[in-house]
């Protein structure tokens, strides 16, 4: 009898238990803590942003002079094909739901996020998708090379390769779905009481909103891939004119998903940028109420906009009109933004932490990209800037100083929190300025190529173009070798250093539940909700 | 009172179905955009490979270029190309180009010609009596031949233009398309 007793007093001391990590392998495979699926989303995207950054400079190198000098032009279209689709779903993406996995239940003060299992799920999908897709670097005929946007009937001749891309699609997007849906329930069921959803921080705002596109968008590129596979597999003619079908609807279809797809890399950069220019302006946000109206006006504008991606095919005036109009309309939502970022710094009592720095690096550069979207909005004007570098150096300025500086933001701002440990900020703000300066010596000069005239995805250039390209390289060089300094700076961190308080930044006093938590916070936090006044 | 474990269940069990539509919407396009080119007649398929009863009523005063152009976009299986590279023509008046194709393997092949006119605009207002576009080519190996088209530039084209181009792609016909 005792002896049963102590049995059952055993396995409940075992359901207590839970309170530290499990040990090894175990702790990360069968993760279920949001904590540890944040972390593991996050250098995942890591991984993939030096995968991504590696095939960048591939390219680059490539350019550095014009002629063929390093790899041929089969395989830089492979670069610059792989390089886009490792960045958007392997570094942006993932990284993203790596800050909501930790941040989400954090700041509206949840014990973890609604779906753990699931979380784990749509996590280790990631890294199959990814060898998969990186695989088809060693498959006879290469890796795909026909653009990350897979246009057909060029895509369809990438041979071994395209079934290993389109599943690889598949998996990223069913990913993406699951991360998603998990973000809506945990922000729609989990708030403490007391968090209305006009209480919670704007990180939080952007990420329900994202979320919401991801599940609105993502089965819609999987459709579109599902489509192209059973063209080339089971005889259908989508978008096969020989058997009626029509490759321009192709494109209709990948936009549709592709221009929510922009917003979703963007609007939590916008999250992250909407917390720490408070924090260190020591001002509330300014327009909190007006900022969210903005994001789900911009949300719900991009799906009305997507033809501004094709221009050139053929469109009928009034589509033509409609579709540049509705596109320069999400400068109002845009500008609504930039407005009140700008605002909260008015008379505010502003320090340049390193977090804080890349915010404002954040605002600048991204609002320079928002201004080329603008110009490439304009339809006679975009008849000559479709394809060239001036799209390039458009993109790259919202995705770059705009999403990936986001993410940086996010990661100097929220890394003590995380780890416990202060970062070095000498070597940070260095990791900061080296980003700045190359970024701009990097893209910038894109700019005045592609209104000169030189087409994108080429590995070859006329001459005339060999200045400025050089430029761009010697810019590409520096930034991606600055990167591995942002590397060390995180590993350094997560082994040790200063001590972090509750609040990290104590002269800052940043506002939210997550700095009620001790830094590291508790492996299982809030599991009795805050309340929230 | 329902447990926040049933919410959650309720909510991501929505959010599913929510995810199912979205990829059905993603086929429903396809029919959608047909509708779409159906009504306003912009790169109206069906039109284009169609005959049409037009009345001659030619205009005197006016003259329309129309250009010619072929695409074999399988390398090395077909020649096709037009006898004459464009032509000046009257709206309302019936003409007639040529286009010569030939096949360059040594079996049977069933081809069939997609047309495009460009400007999207002008495509409701080229009409076509007869054309090698409206059936599927029967070709014996190494077989070349010239095809017909008969059309008439519709009067009703905004004067704005005064250049069309009727493209032509030649295509191996799908199985389903061959069998008939």
């Amino acid at each position: 009898m005792a002896h049963t007793h102590e049995a059952a007093h055993h396995a409940d001391d075992h359901s207590h238990d839970h309170h530290g990590p499990e040990k090894g392998w175990r702790r990360w495979v069968y993760a279920t803590n949001h904590k540890d699926i944040g972390t593991m989303y996050l250098v995942f995207s890591l991984i993939m942003f030096f995968v991504g950054g590696t095939m960048a400079l591939v390219i680059r190198a490539e350019l550095f002079q014009p002629g063929l000098q390093l790899v041929d032009p089969m395989f830089f279209n492979s670069m610059t094909t792989m390089h886009a689709l490792v960045m958007i779903f392997g570094a942006v993406m993932p990284a993203f739901v790596g800050l909501a996995n930790w941040m989400v239940p954090l700041q509206i003060g949840a014990p973890d996020m609604a779906l753990p299992r699931m979380n784990n799920f749509s996590f280790w999908i990631m890294p199959f998708a990814f060898t998969l897709l990186l695989s088809t670097l060693f498959v006879p005929g290469g890796a795909p090379a026909g653009g990350w946007t897979m246009y057909p009937p060029l895509v369809l001749q990438n041979g071994t390769s395209f079934p290993m891309l389109i599943f690889a699609v598949h998996l990223m997007g069913a990913s993406s779905i699951m991360g998603a849906i998990n973000v809506v329930v945990t922000i729609m069921n989990m708030r403490a009481p007391g968090m209305s959803l006009l209480k919670m921080p704007l990180f939080v705002w952007s990420w329900l909103i994202t979320a919401y596109l991801l599940v609105a968008v993502m089965p819609v590129l999987a459709g579109a891939v599902t489509m192209l596979l059973t063209d080339h597999y089971f005889g259908t003619t989508f978008f096969e004119a020989a058997g009626g079908g029509d490759p321009v609807m192709f494109q209709h279809i990948f936009w549709f998903f592709g221009h929510p797809e922009v917003y979703i890399m963007i609007l939590p950069a916008f999250g992250v940028v909407s917390e720490i220019i408070p924090t260190f302006s020591r001002k509330p946000l300014f327009g909190y109420d007006a900022m969210v109206y903005a994001t789900a006006s911009i949300a719900f504008l991009s799906f009305i906009v997507w033809a501004h991606h094709m221009f050139t095919v053929g469109m009928p005036l009034a589509g033509q009109l409609f579709f540049m109009l509705a596109t320069m309309l999400i400068a109002v939502p845009t500008g609504v933004k930039v407005f009140n970022w700008t605002a909260t710094m008015f008379k505010g009592s502003i320090s340049f932490e390193p977090p804080m720095l890349f915010a404002l690096s954040f605002l600048f550069l991204f609002t320079i990209g928002g201004f080329s979207g603008l110009m490439l909005a304009i339809v006679p004007a975009d008849f000559q800037y479709h394809d060239t570098y001036f799209v390039v150096a458009h993109f790259h300025y919202v995705l770059v100083p705009g999403a990936i500086f986001g993410i940086m933001a996010a990661v100097y701002y929220w890394l003590p929190k995380w780890t416990g440990h202060m970062y070095n900020n000498k070597l940070a703000t260095w990791h900061f300025w080296l980003s700045t300066i190359f970024v701009n010596v990097l893209f910038f000069p894109q700019h005045f190529l592609g209104l000169a005239g030189m087409p994108r995805r080429i590995p070859d250039y006329s001459t005339q173009f060999a200045d400025w390209n050089m430029v761009s390289s010697i810019g590409a060089f520096g930034f991606g070798l600055s990167q591995l300094l942002f590397a060390y700076i995180v590993w350094q961190t997560a082994r040790g250093g200063v001590k972090a308080s509750a609040k990290v930044w104590d002269t800052a006093t940043p506002h939210g539940l997550e700095w009620t938590l001790s830094s590291p916070p508790p492996y299982h936090s809030f599991e009795v909700a805050p309340e929230v006044k | 009172m329902t447990t926040i474990r049933q919410q959650n269940r309720k909510l991501t069990r929505n959010l599913w179905i929510f995810a199912a539509g979205s990829f059905a919407f993603g086929f429903a396009l396809v029919p959608l955009y047909r509708v779409l080119c159906d009504v306003t007649g912009y790169g109206d398929r069906t039109k284009l490979a169609k005959a049409a009863e037009v009345i001659e009523a030619p205009v005197e005063n006016r003259e329309v270029t129309v250009e010619f152009v072929s695409a074999a976009p399988t390398y090395g299986e077909w020649e096709f190309r037009p006898e004459a590279g464009s032509l000046k023509v009257q709206p309302g008046r019936l003409y007639e180009a040529k286009f010569h194709a030939k096949n360059l393997r040594s079996k049977e092949v069933t081809a069939l010609a997609v047309p495009s006119v460009a400007p999207l605009q002008a495509t409701q207002y080229f009409h076509k009596t007869e054309c090698f576009c409206f059936t599927p080519q029967h070709f014996g190996g190494d077989e070349e031949r010239d095809m017909t088209v008969r059309f008439i530039v519709d009067p009703k084209l905004p004067t704005n233009i005064d250049r069309v181009t009727l493209a032509y792609s030649m295509y191996d016909a799908p199985a389903k398309v061959a069998a008939n």
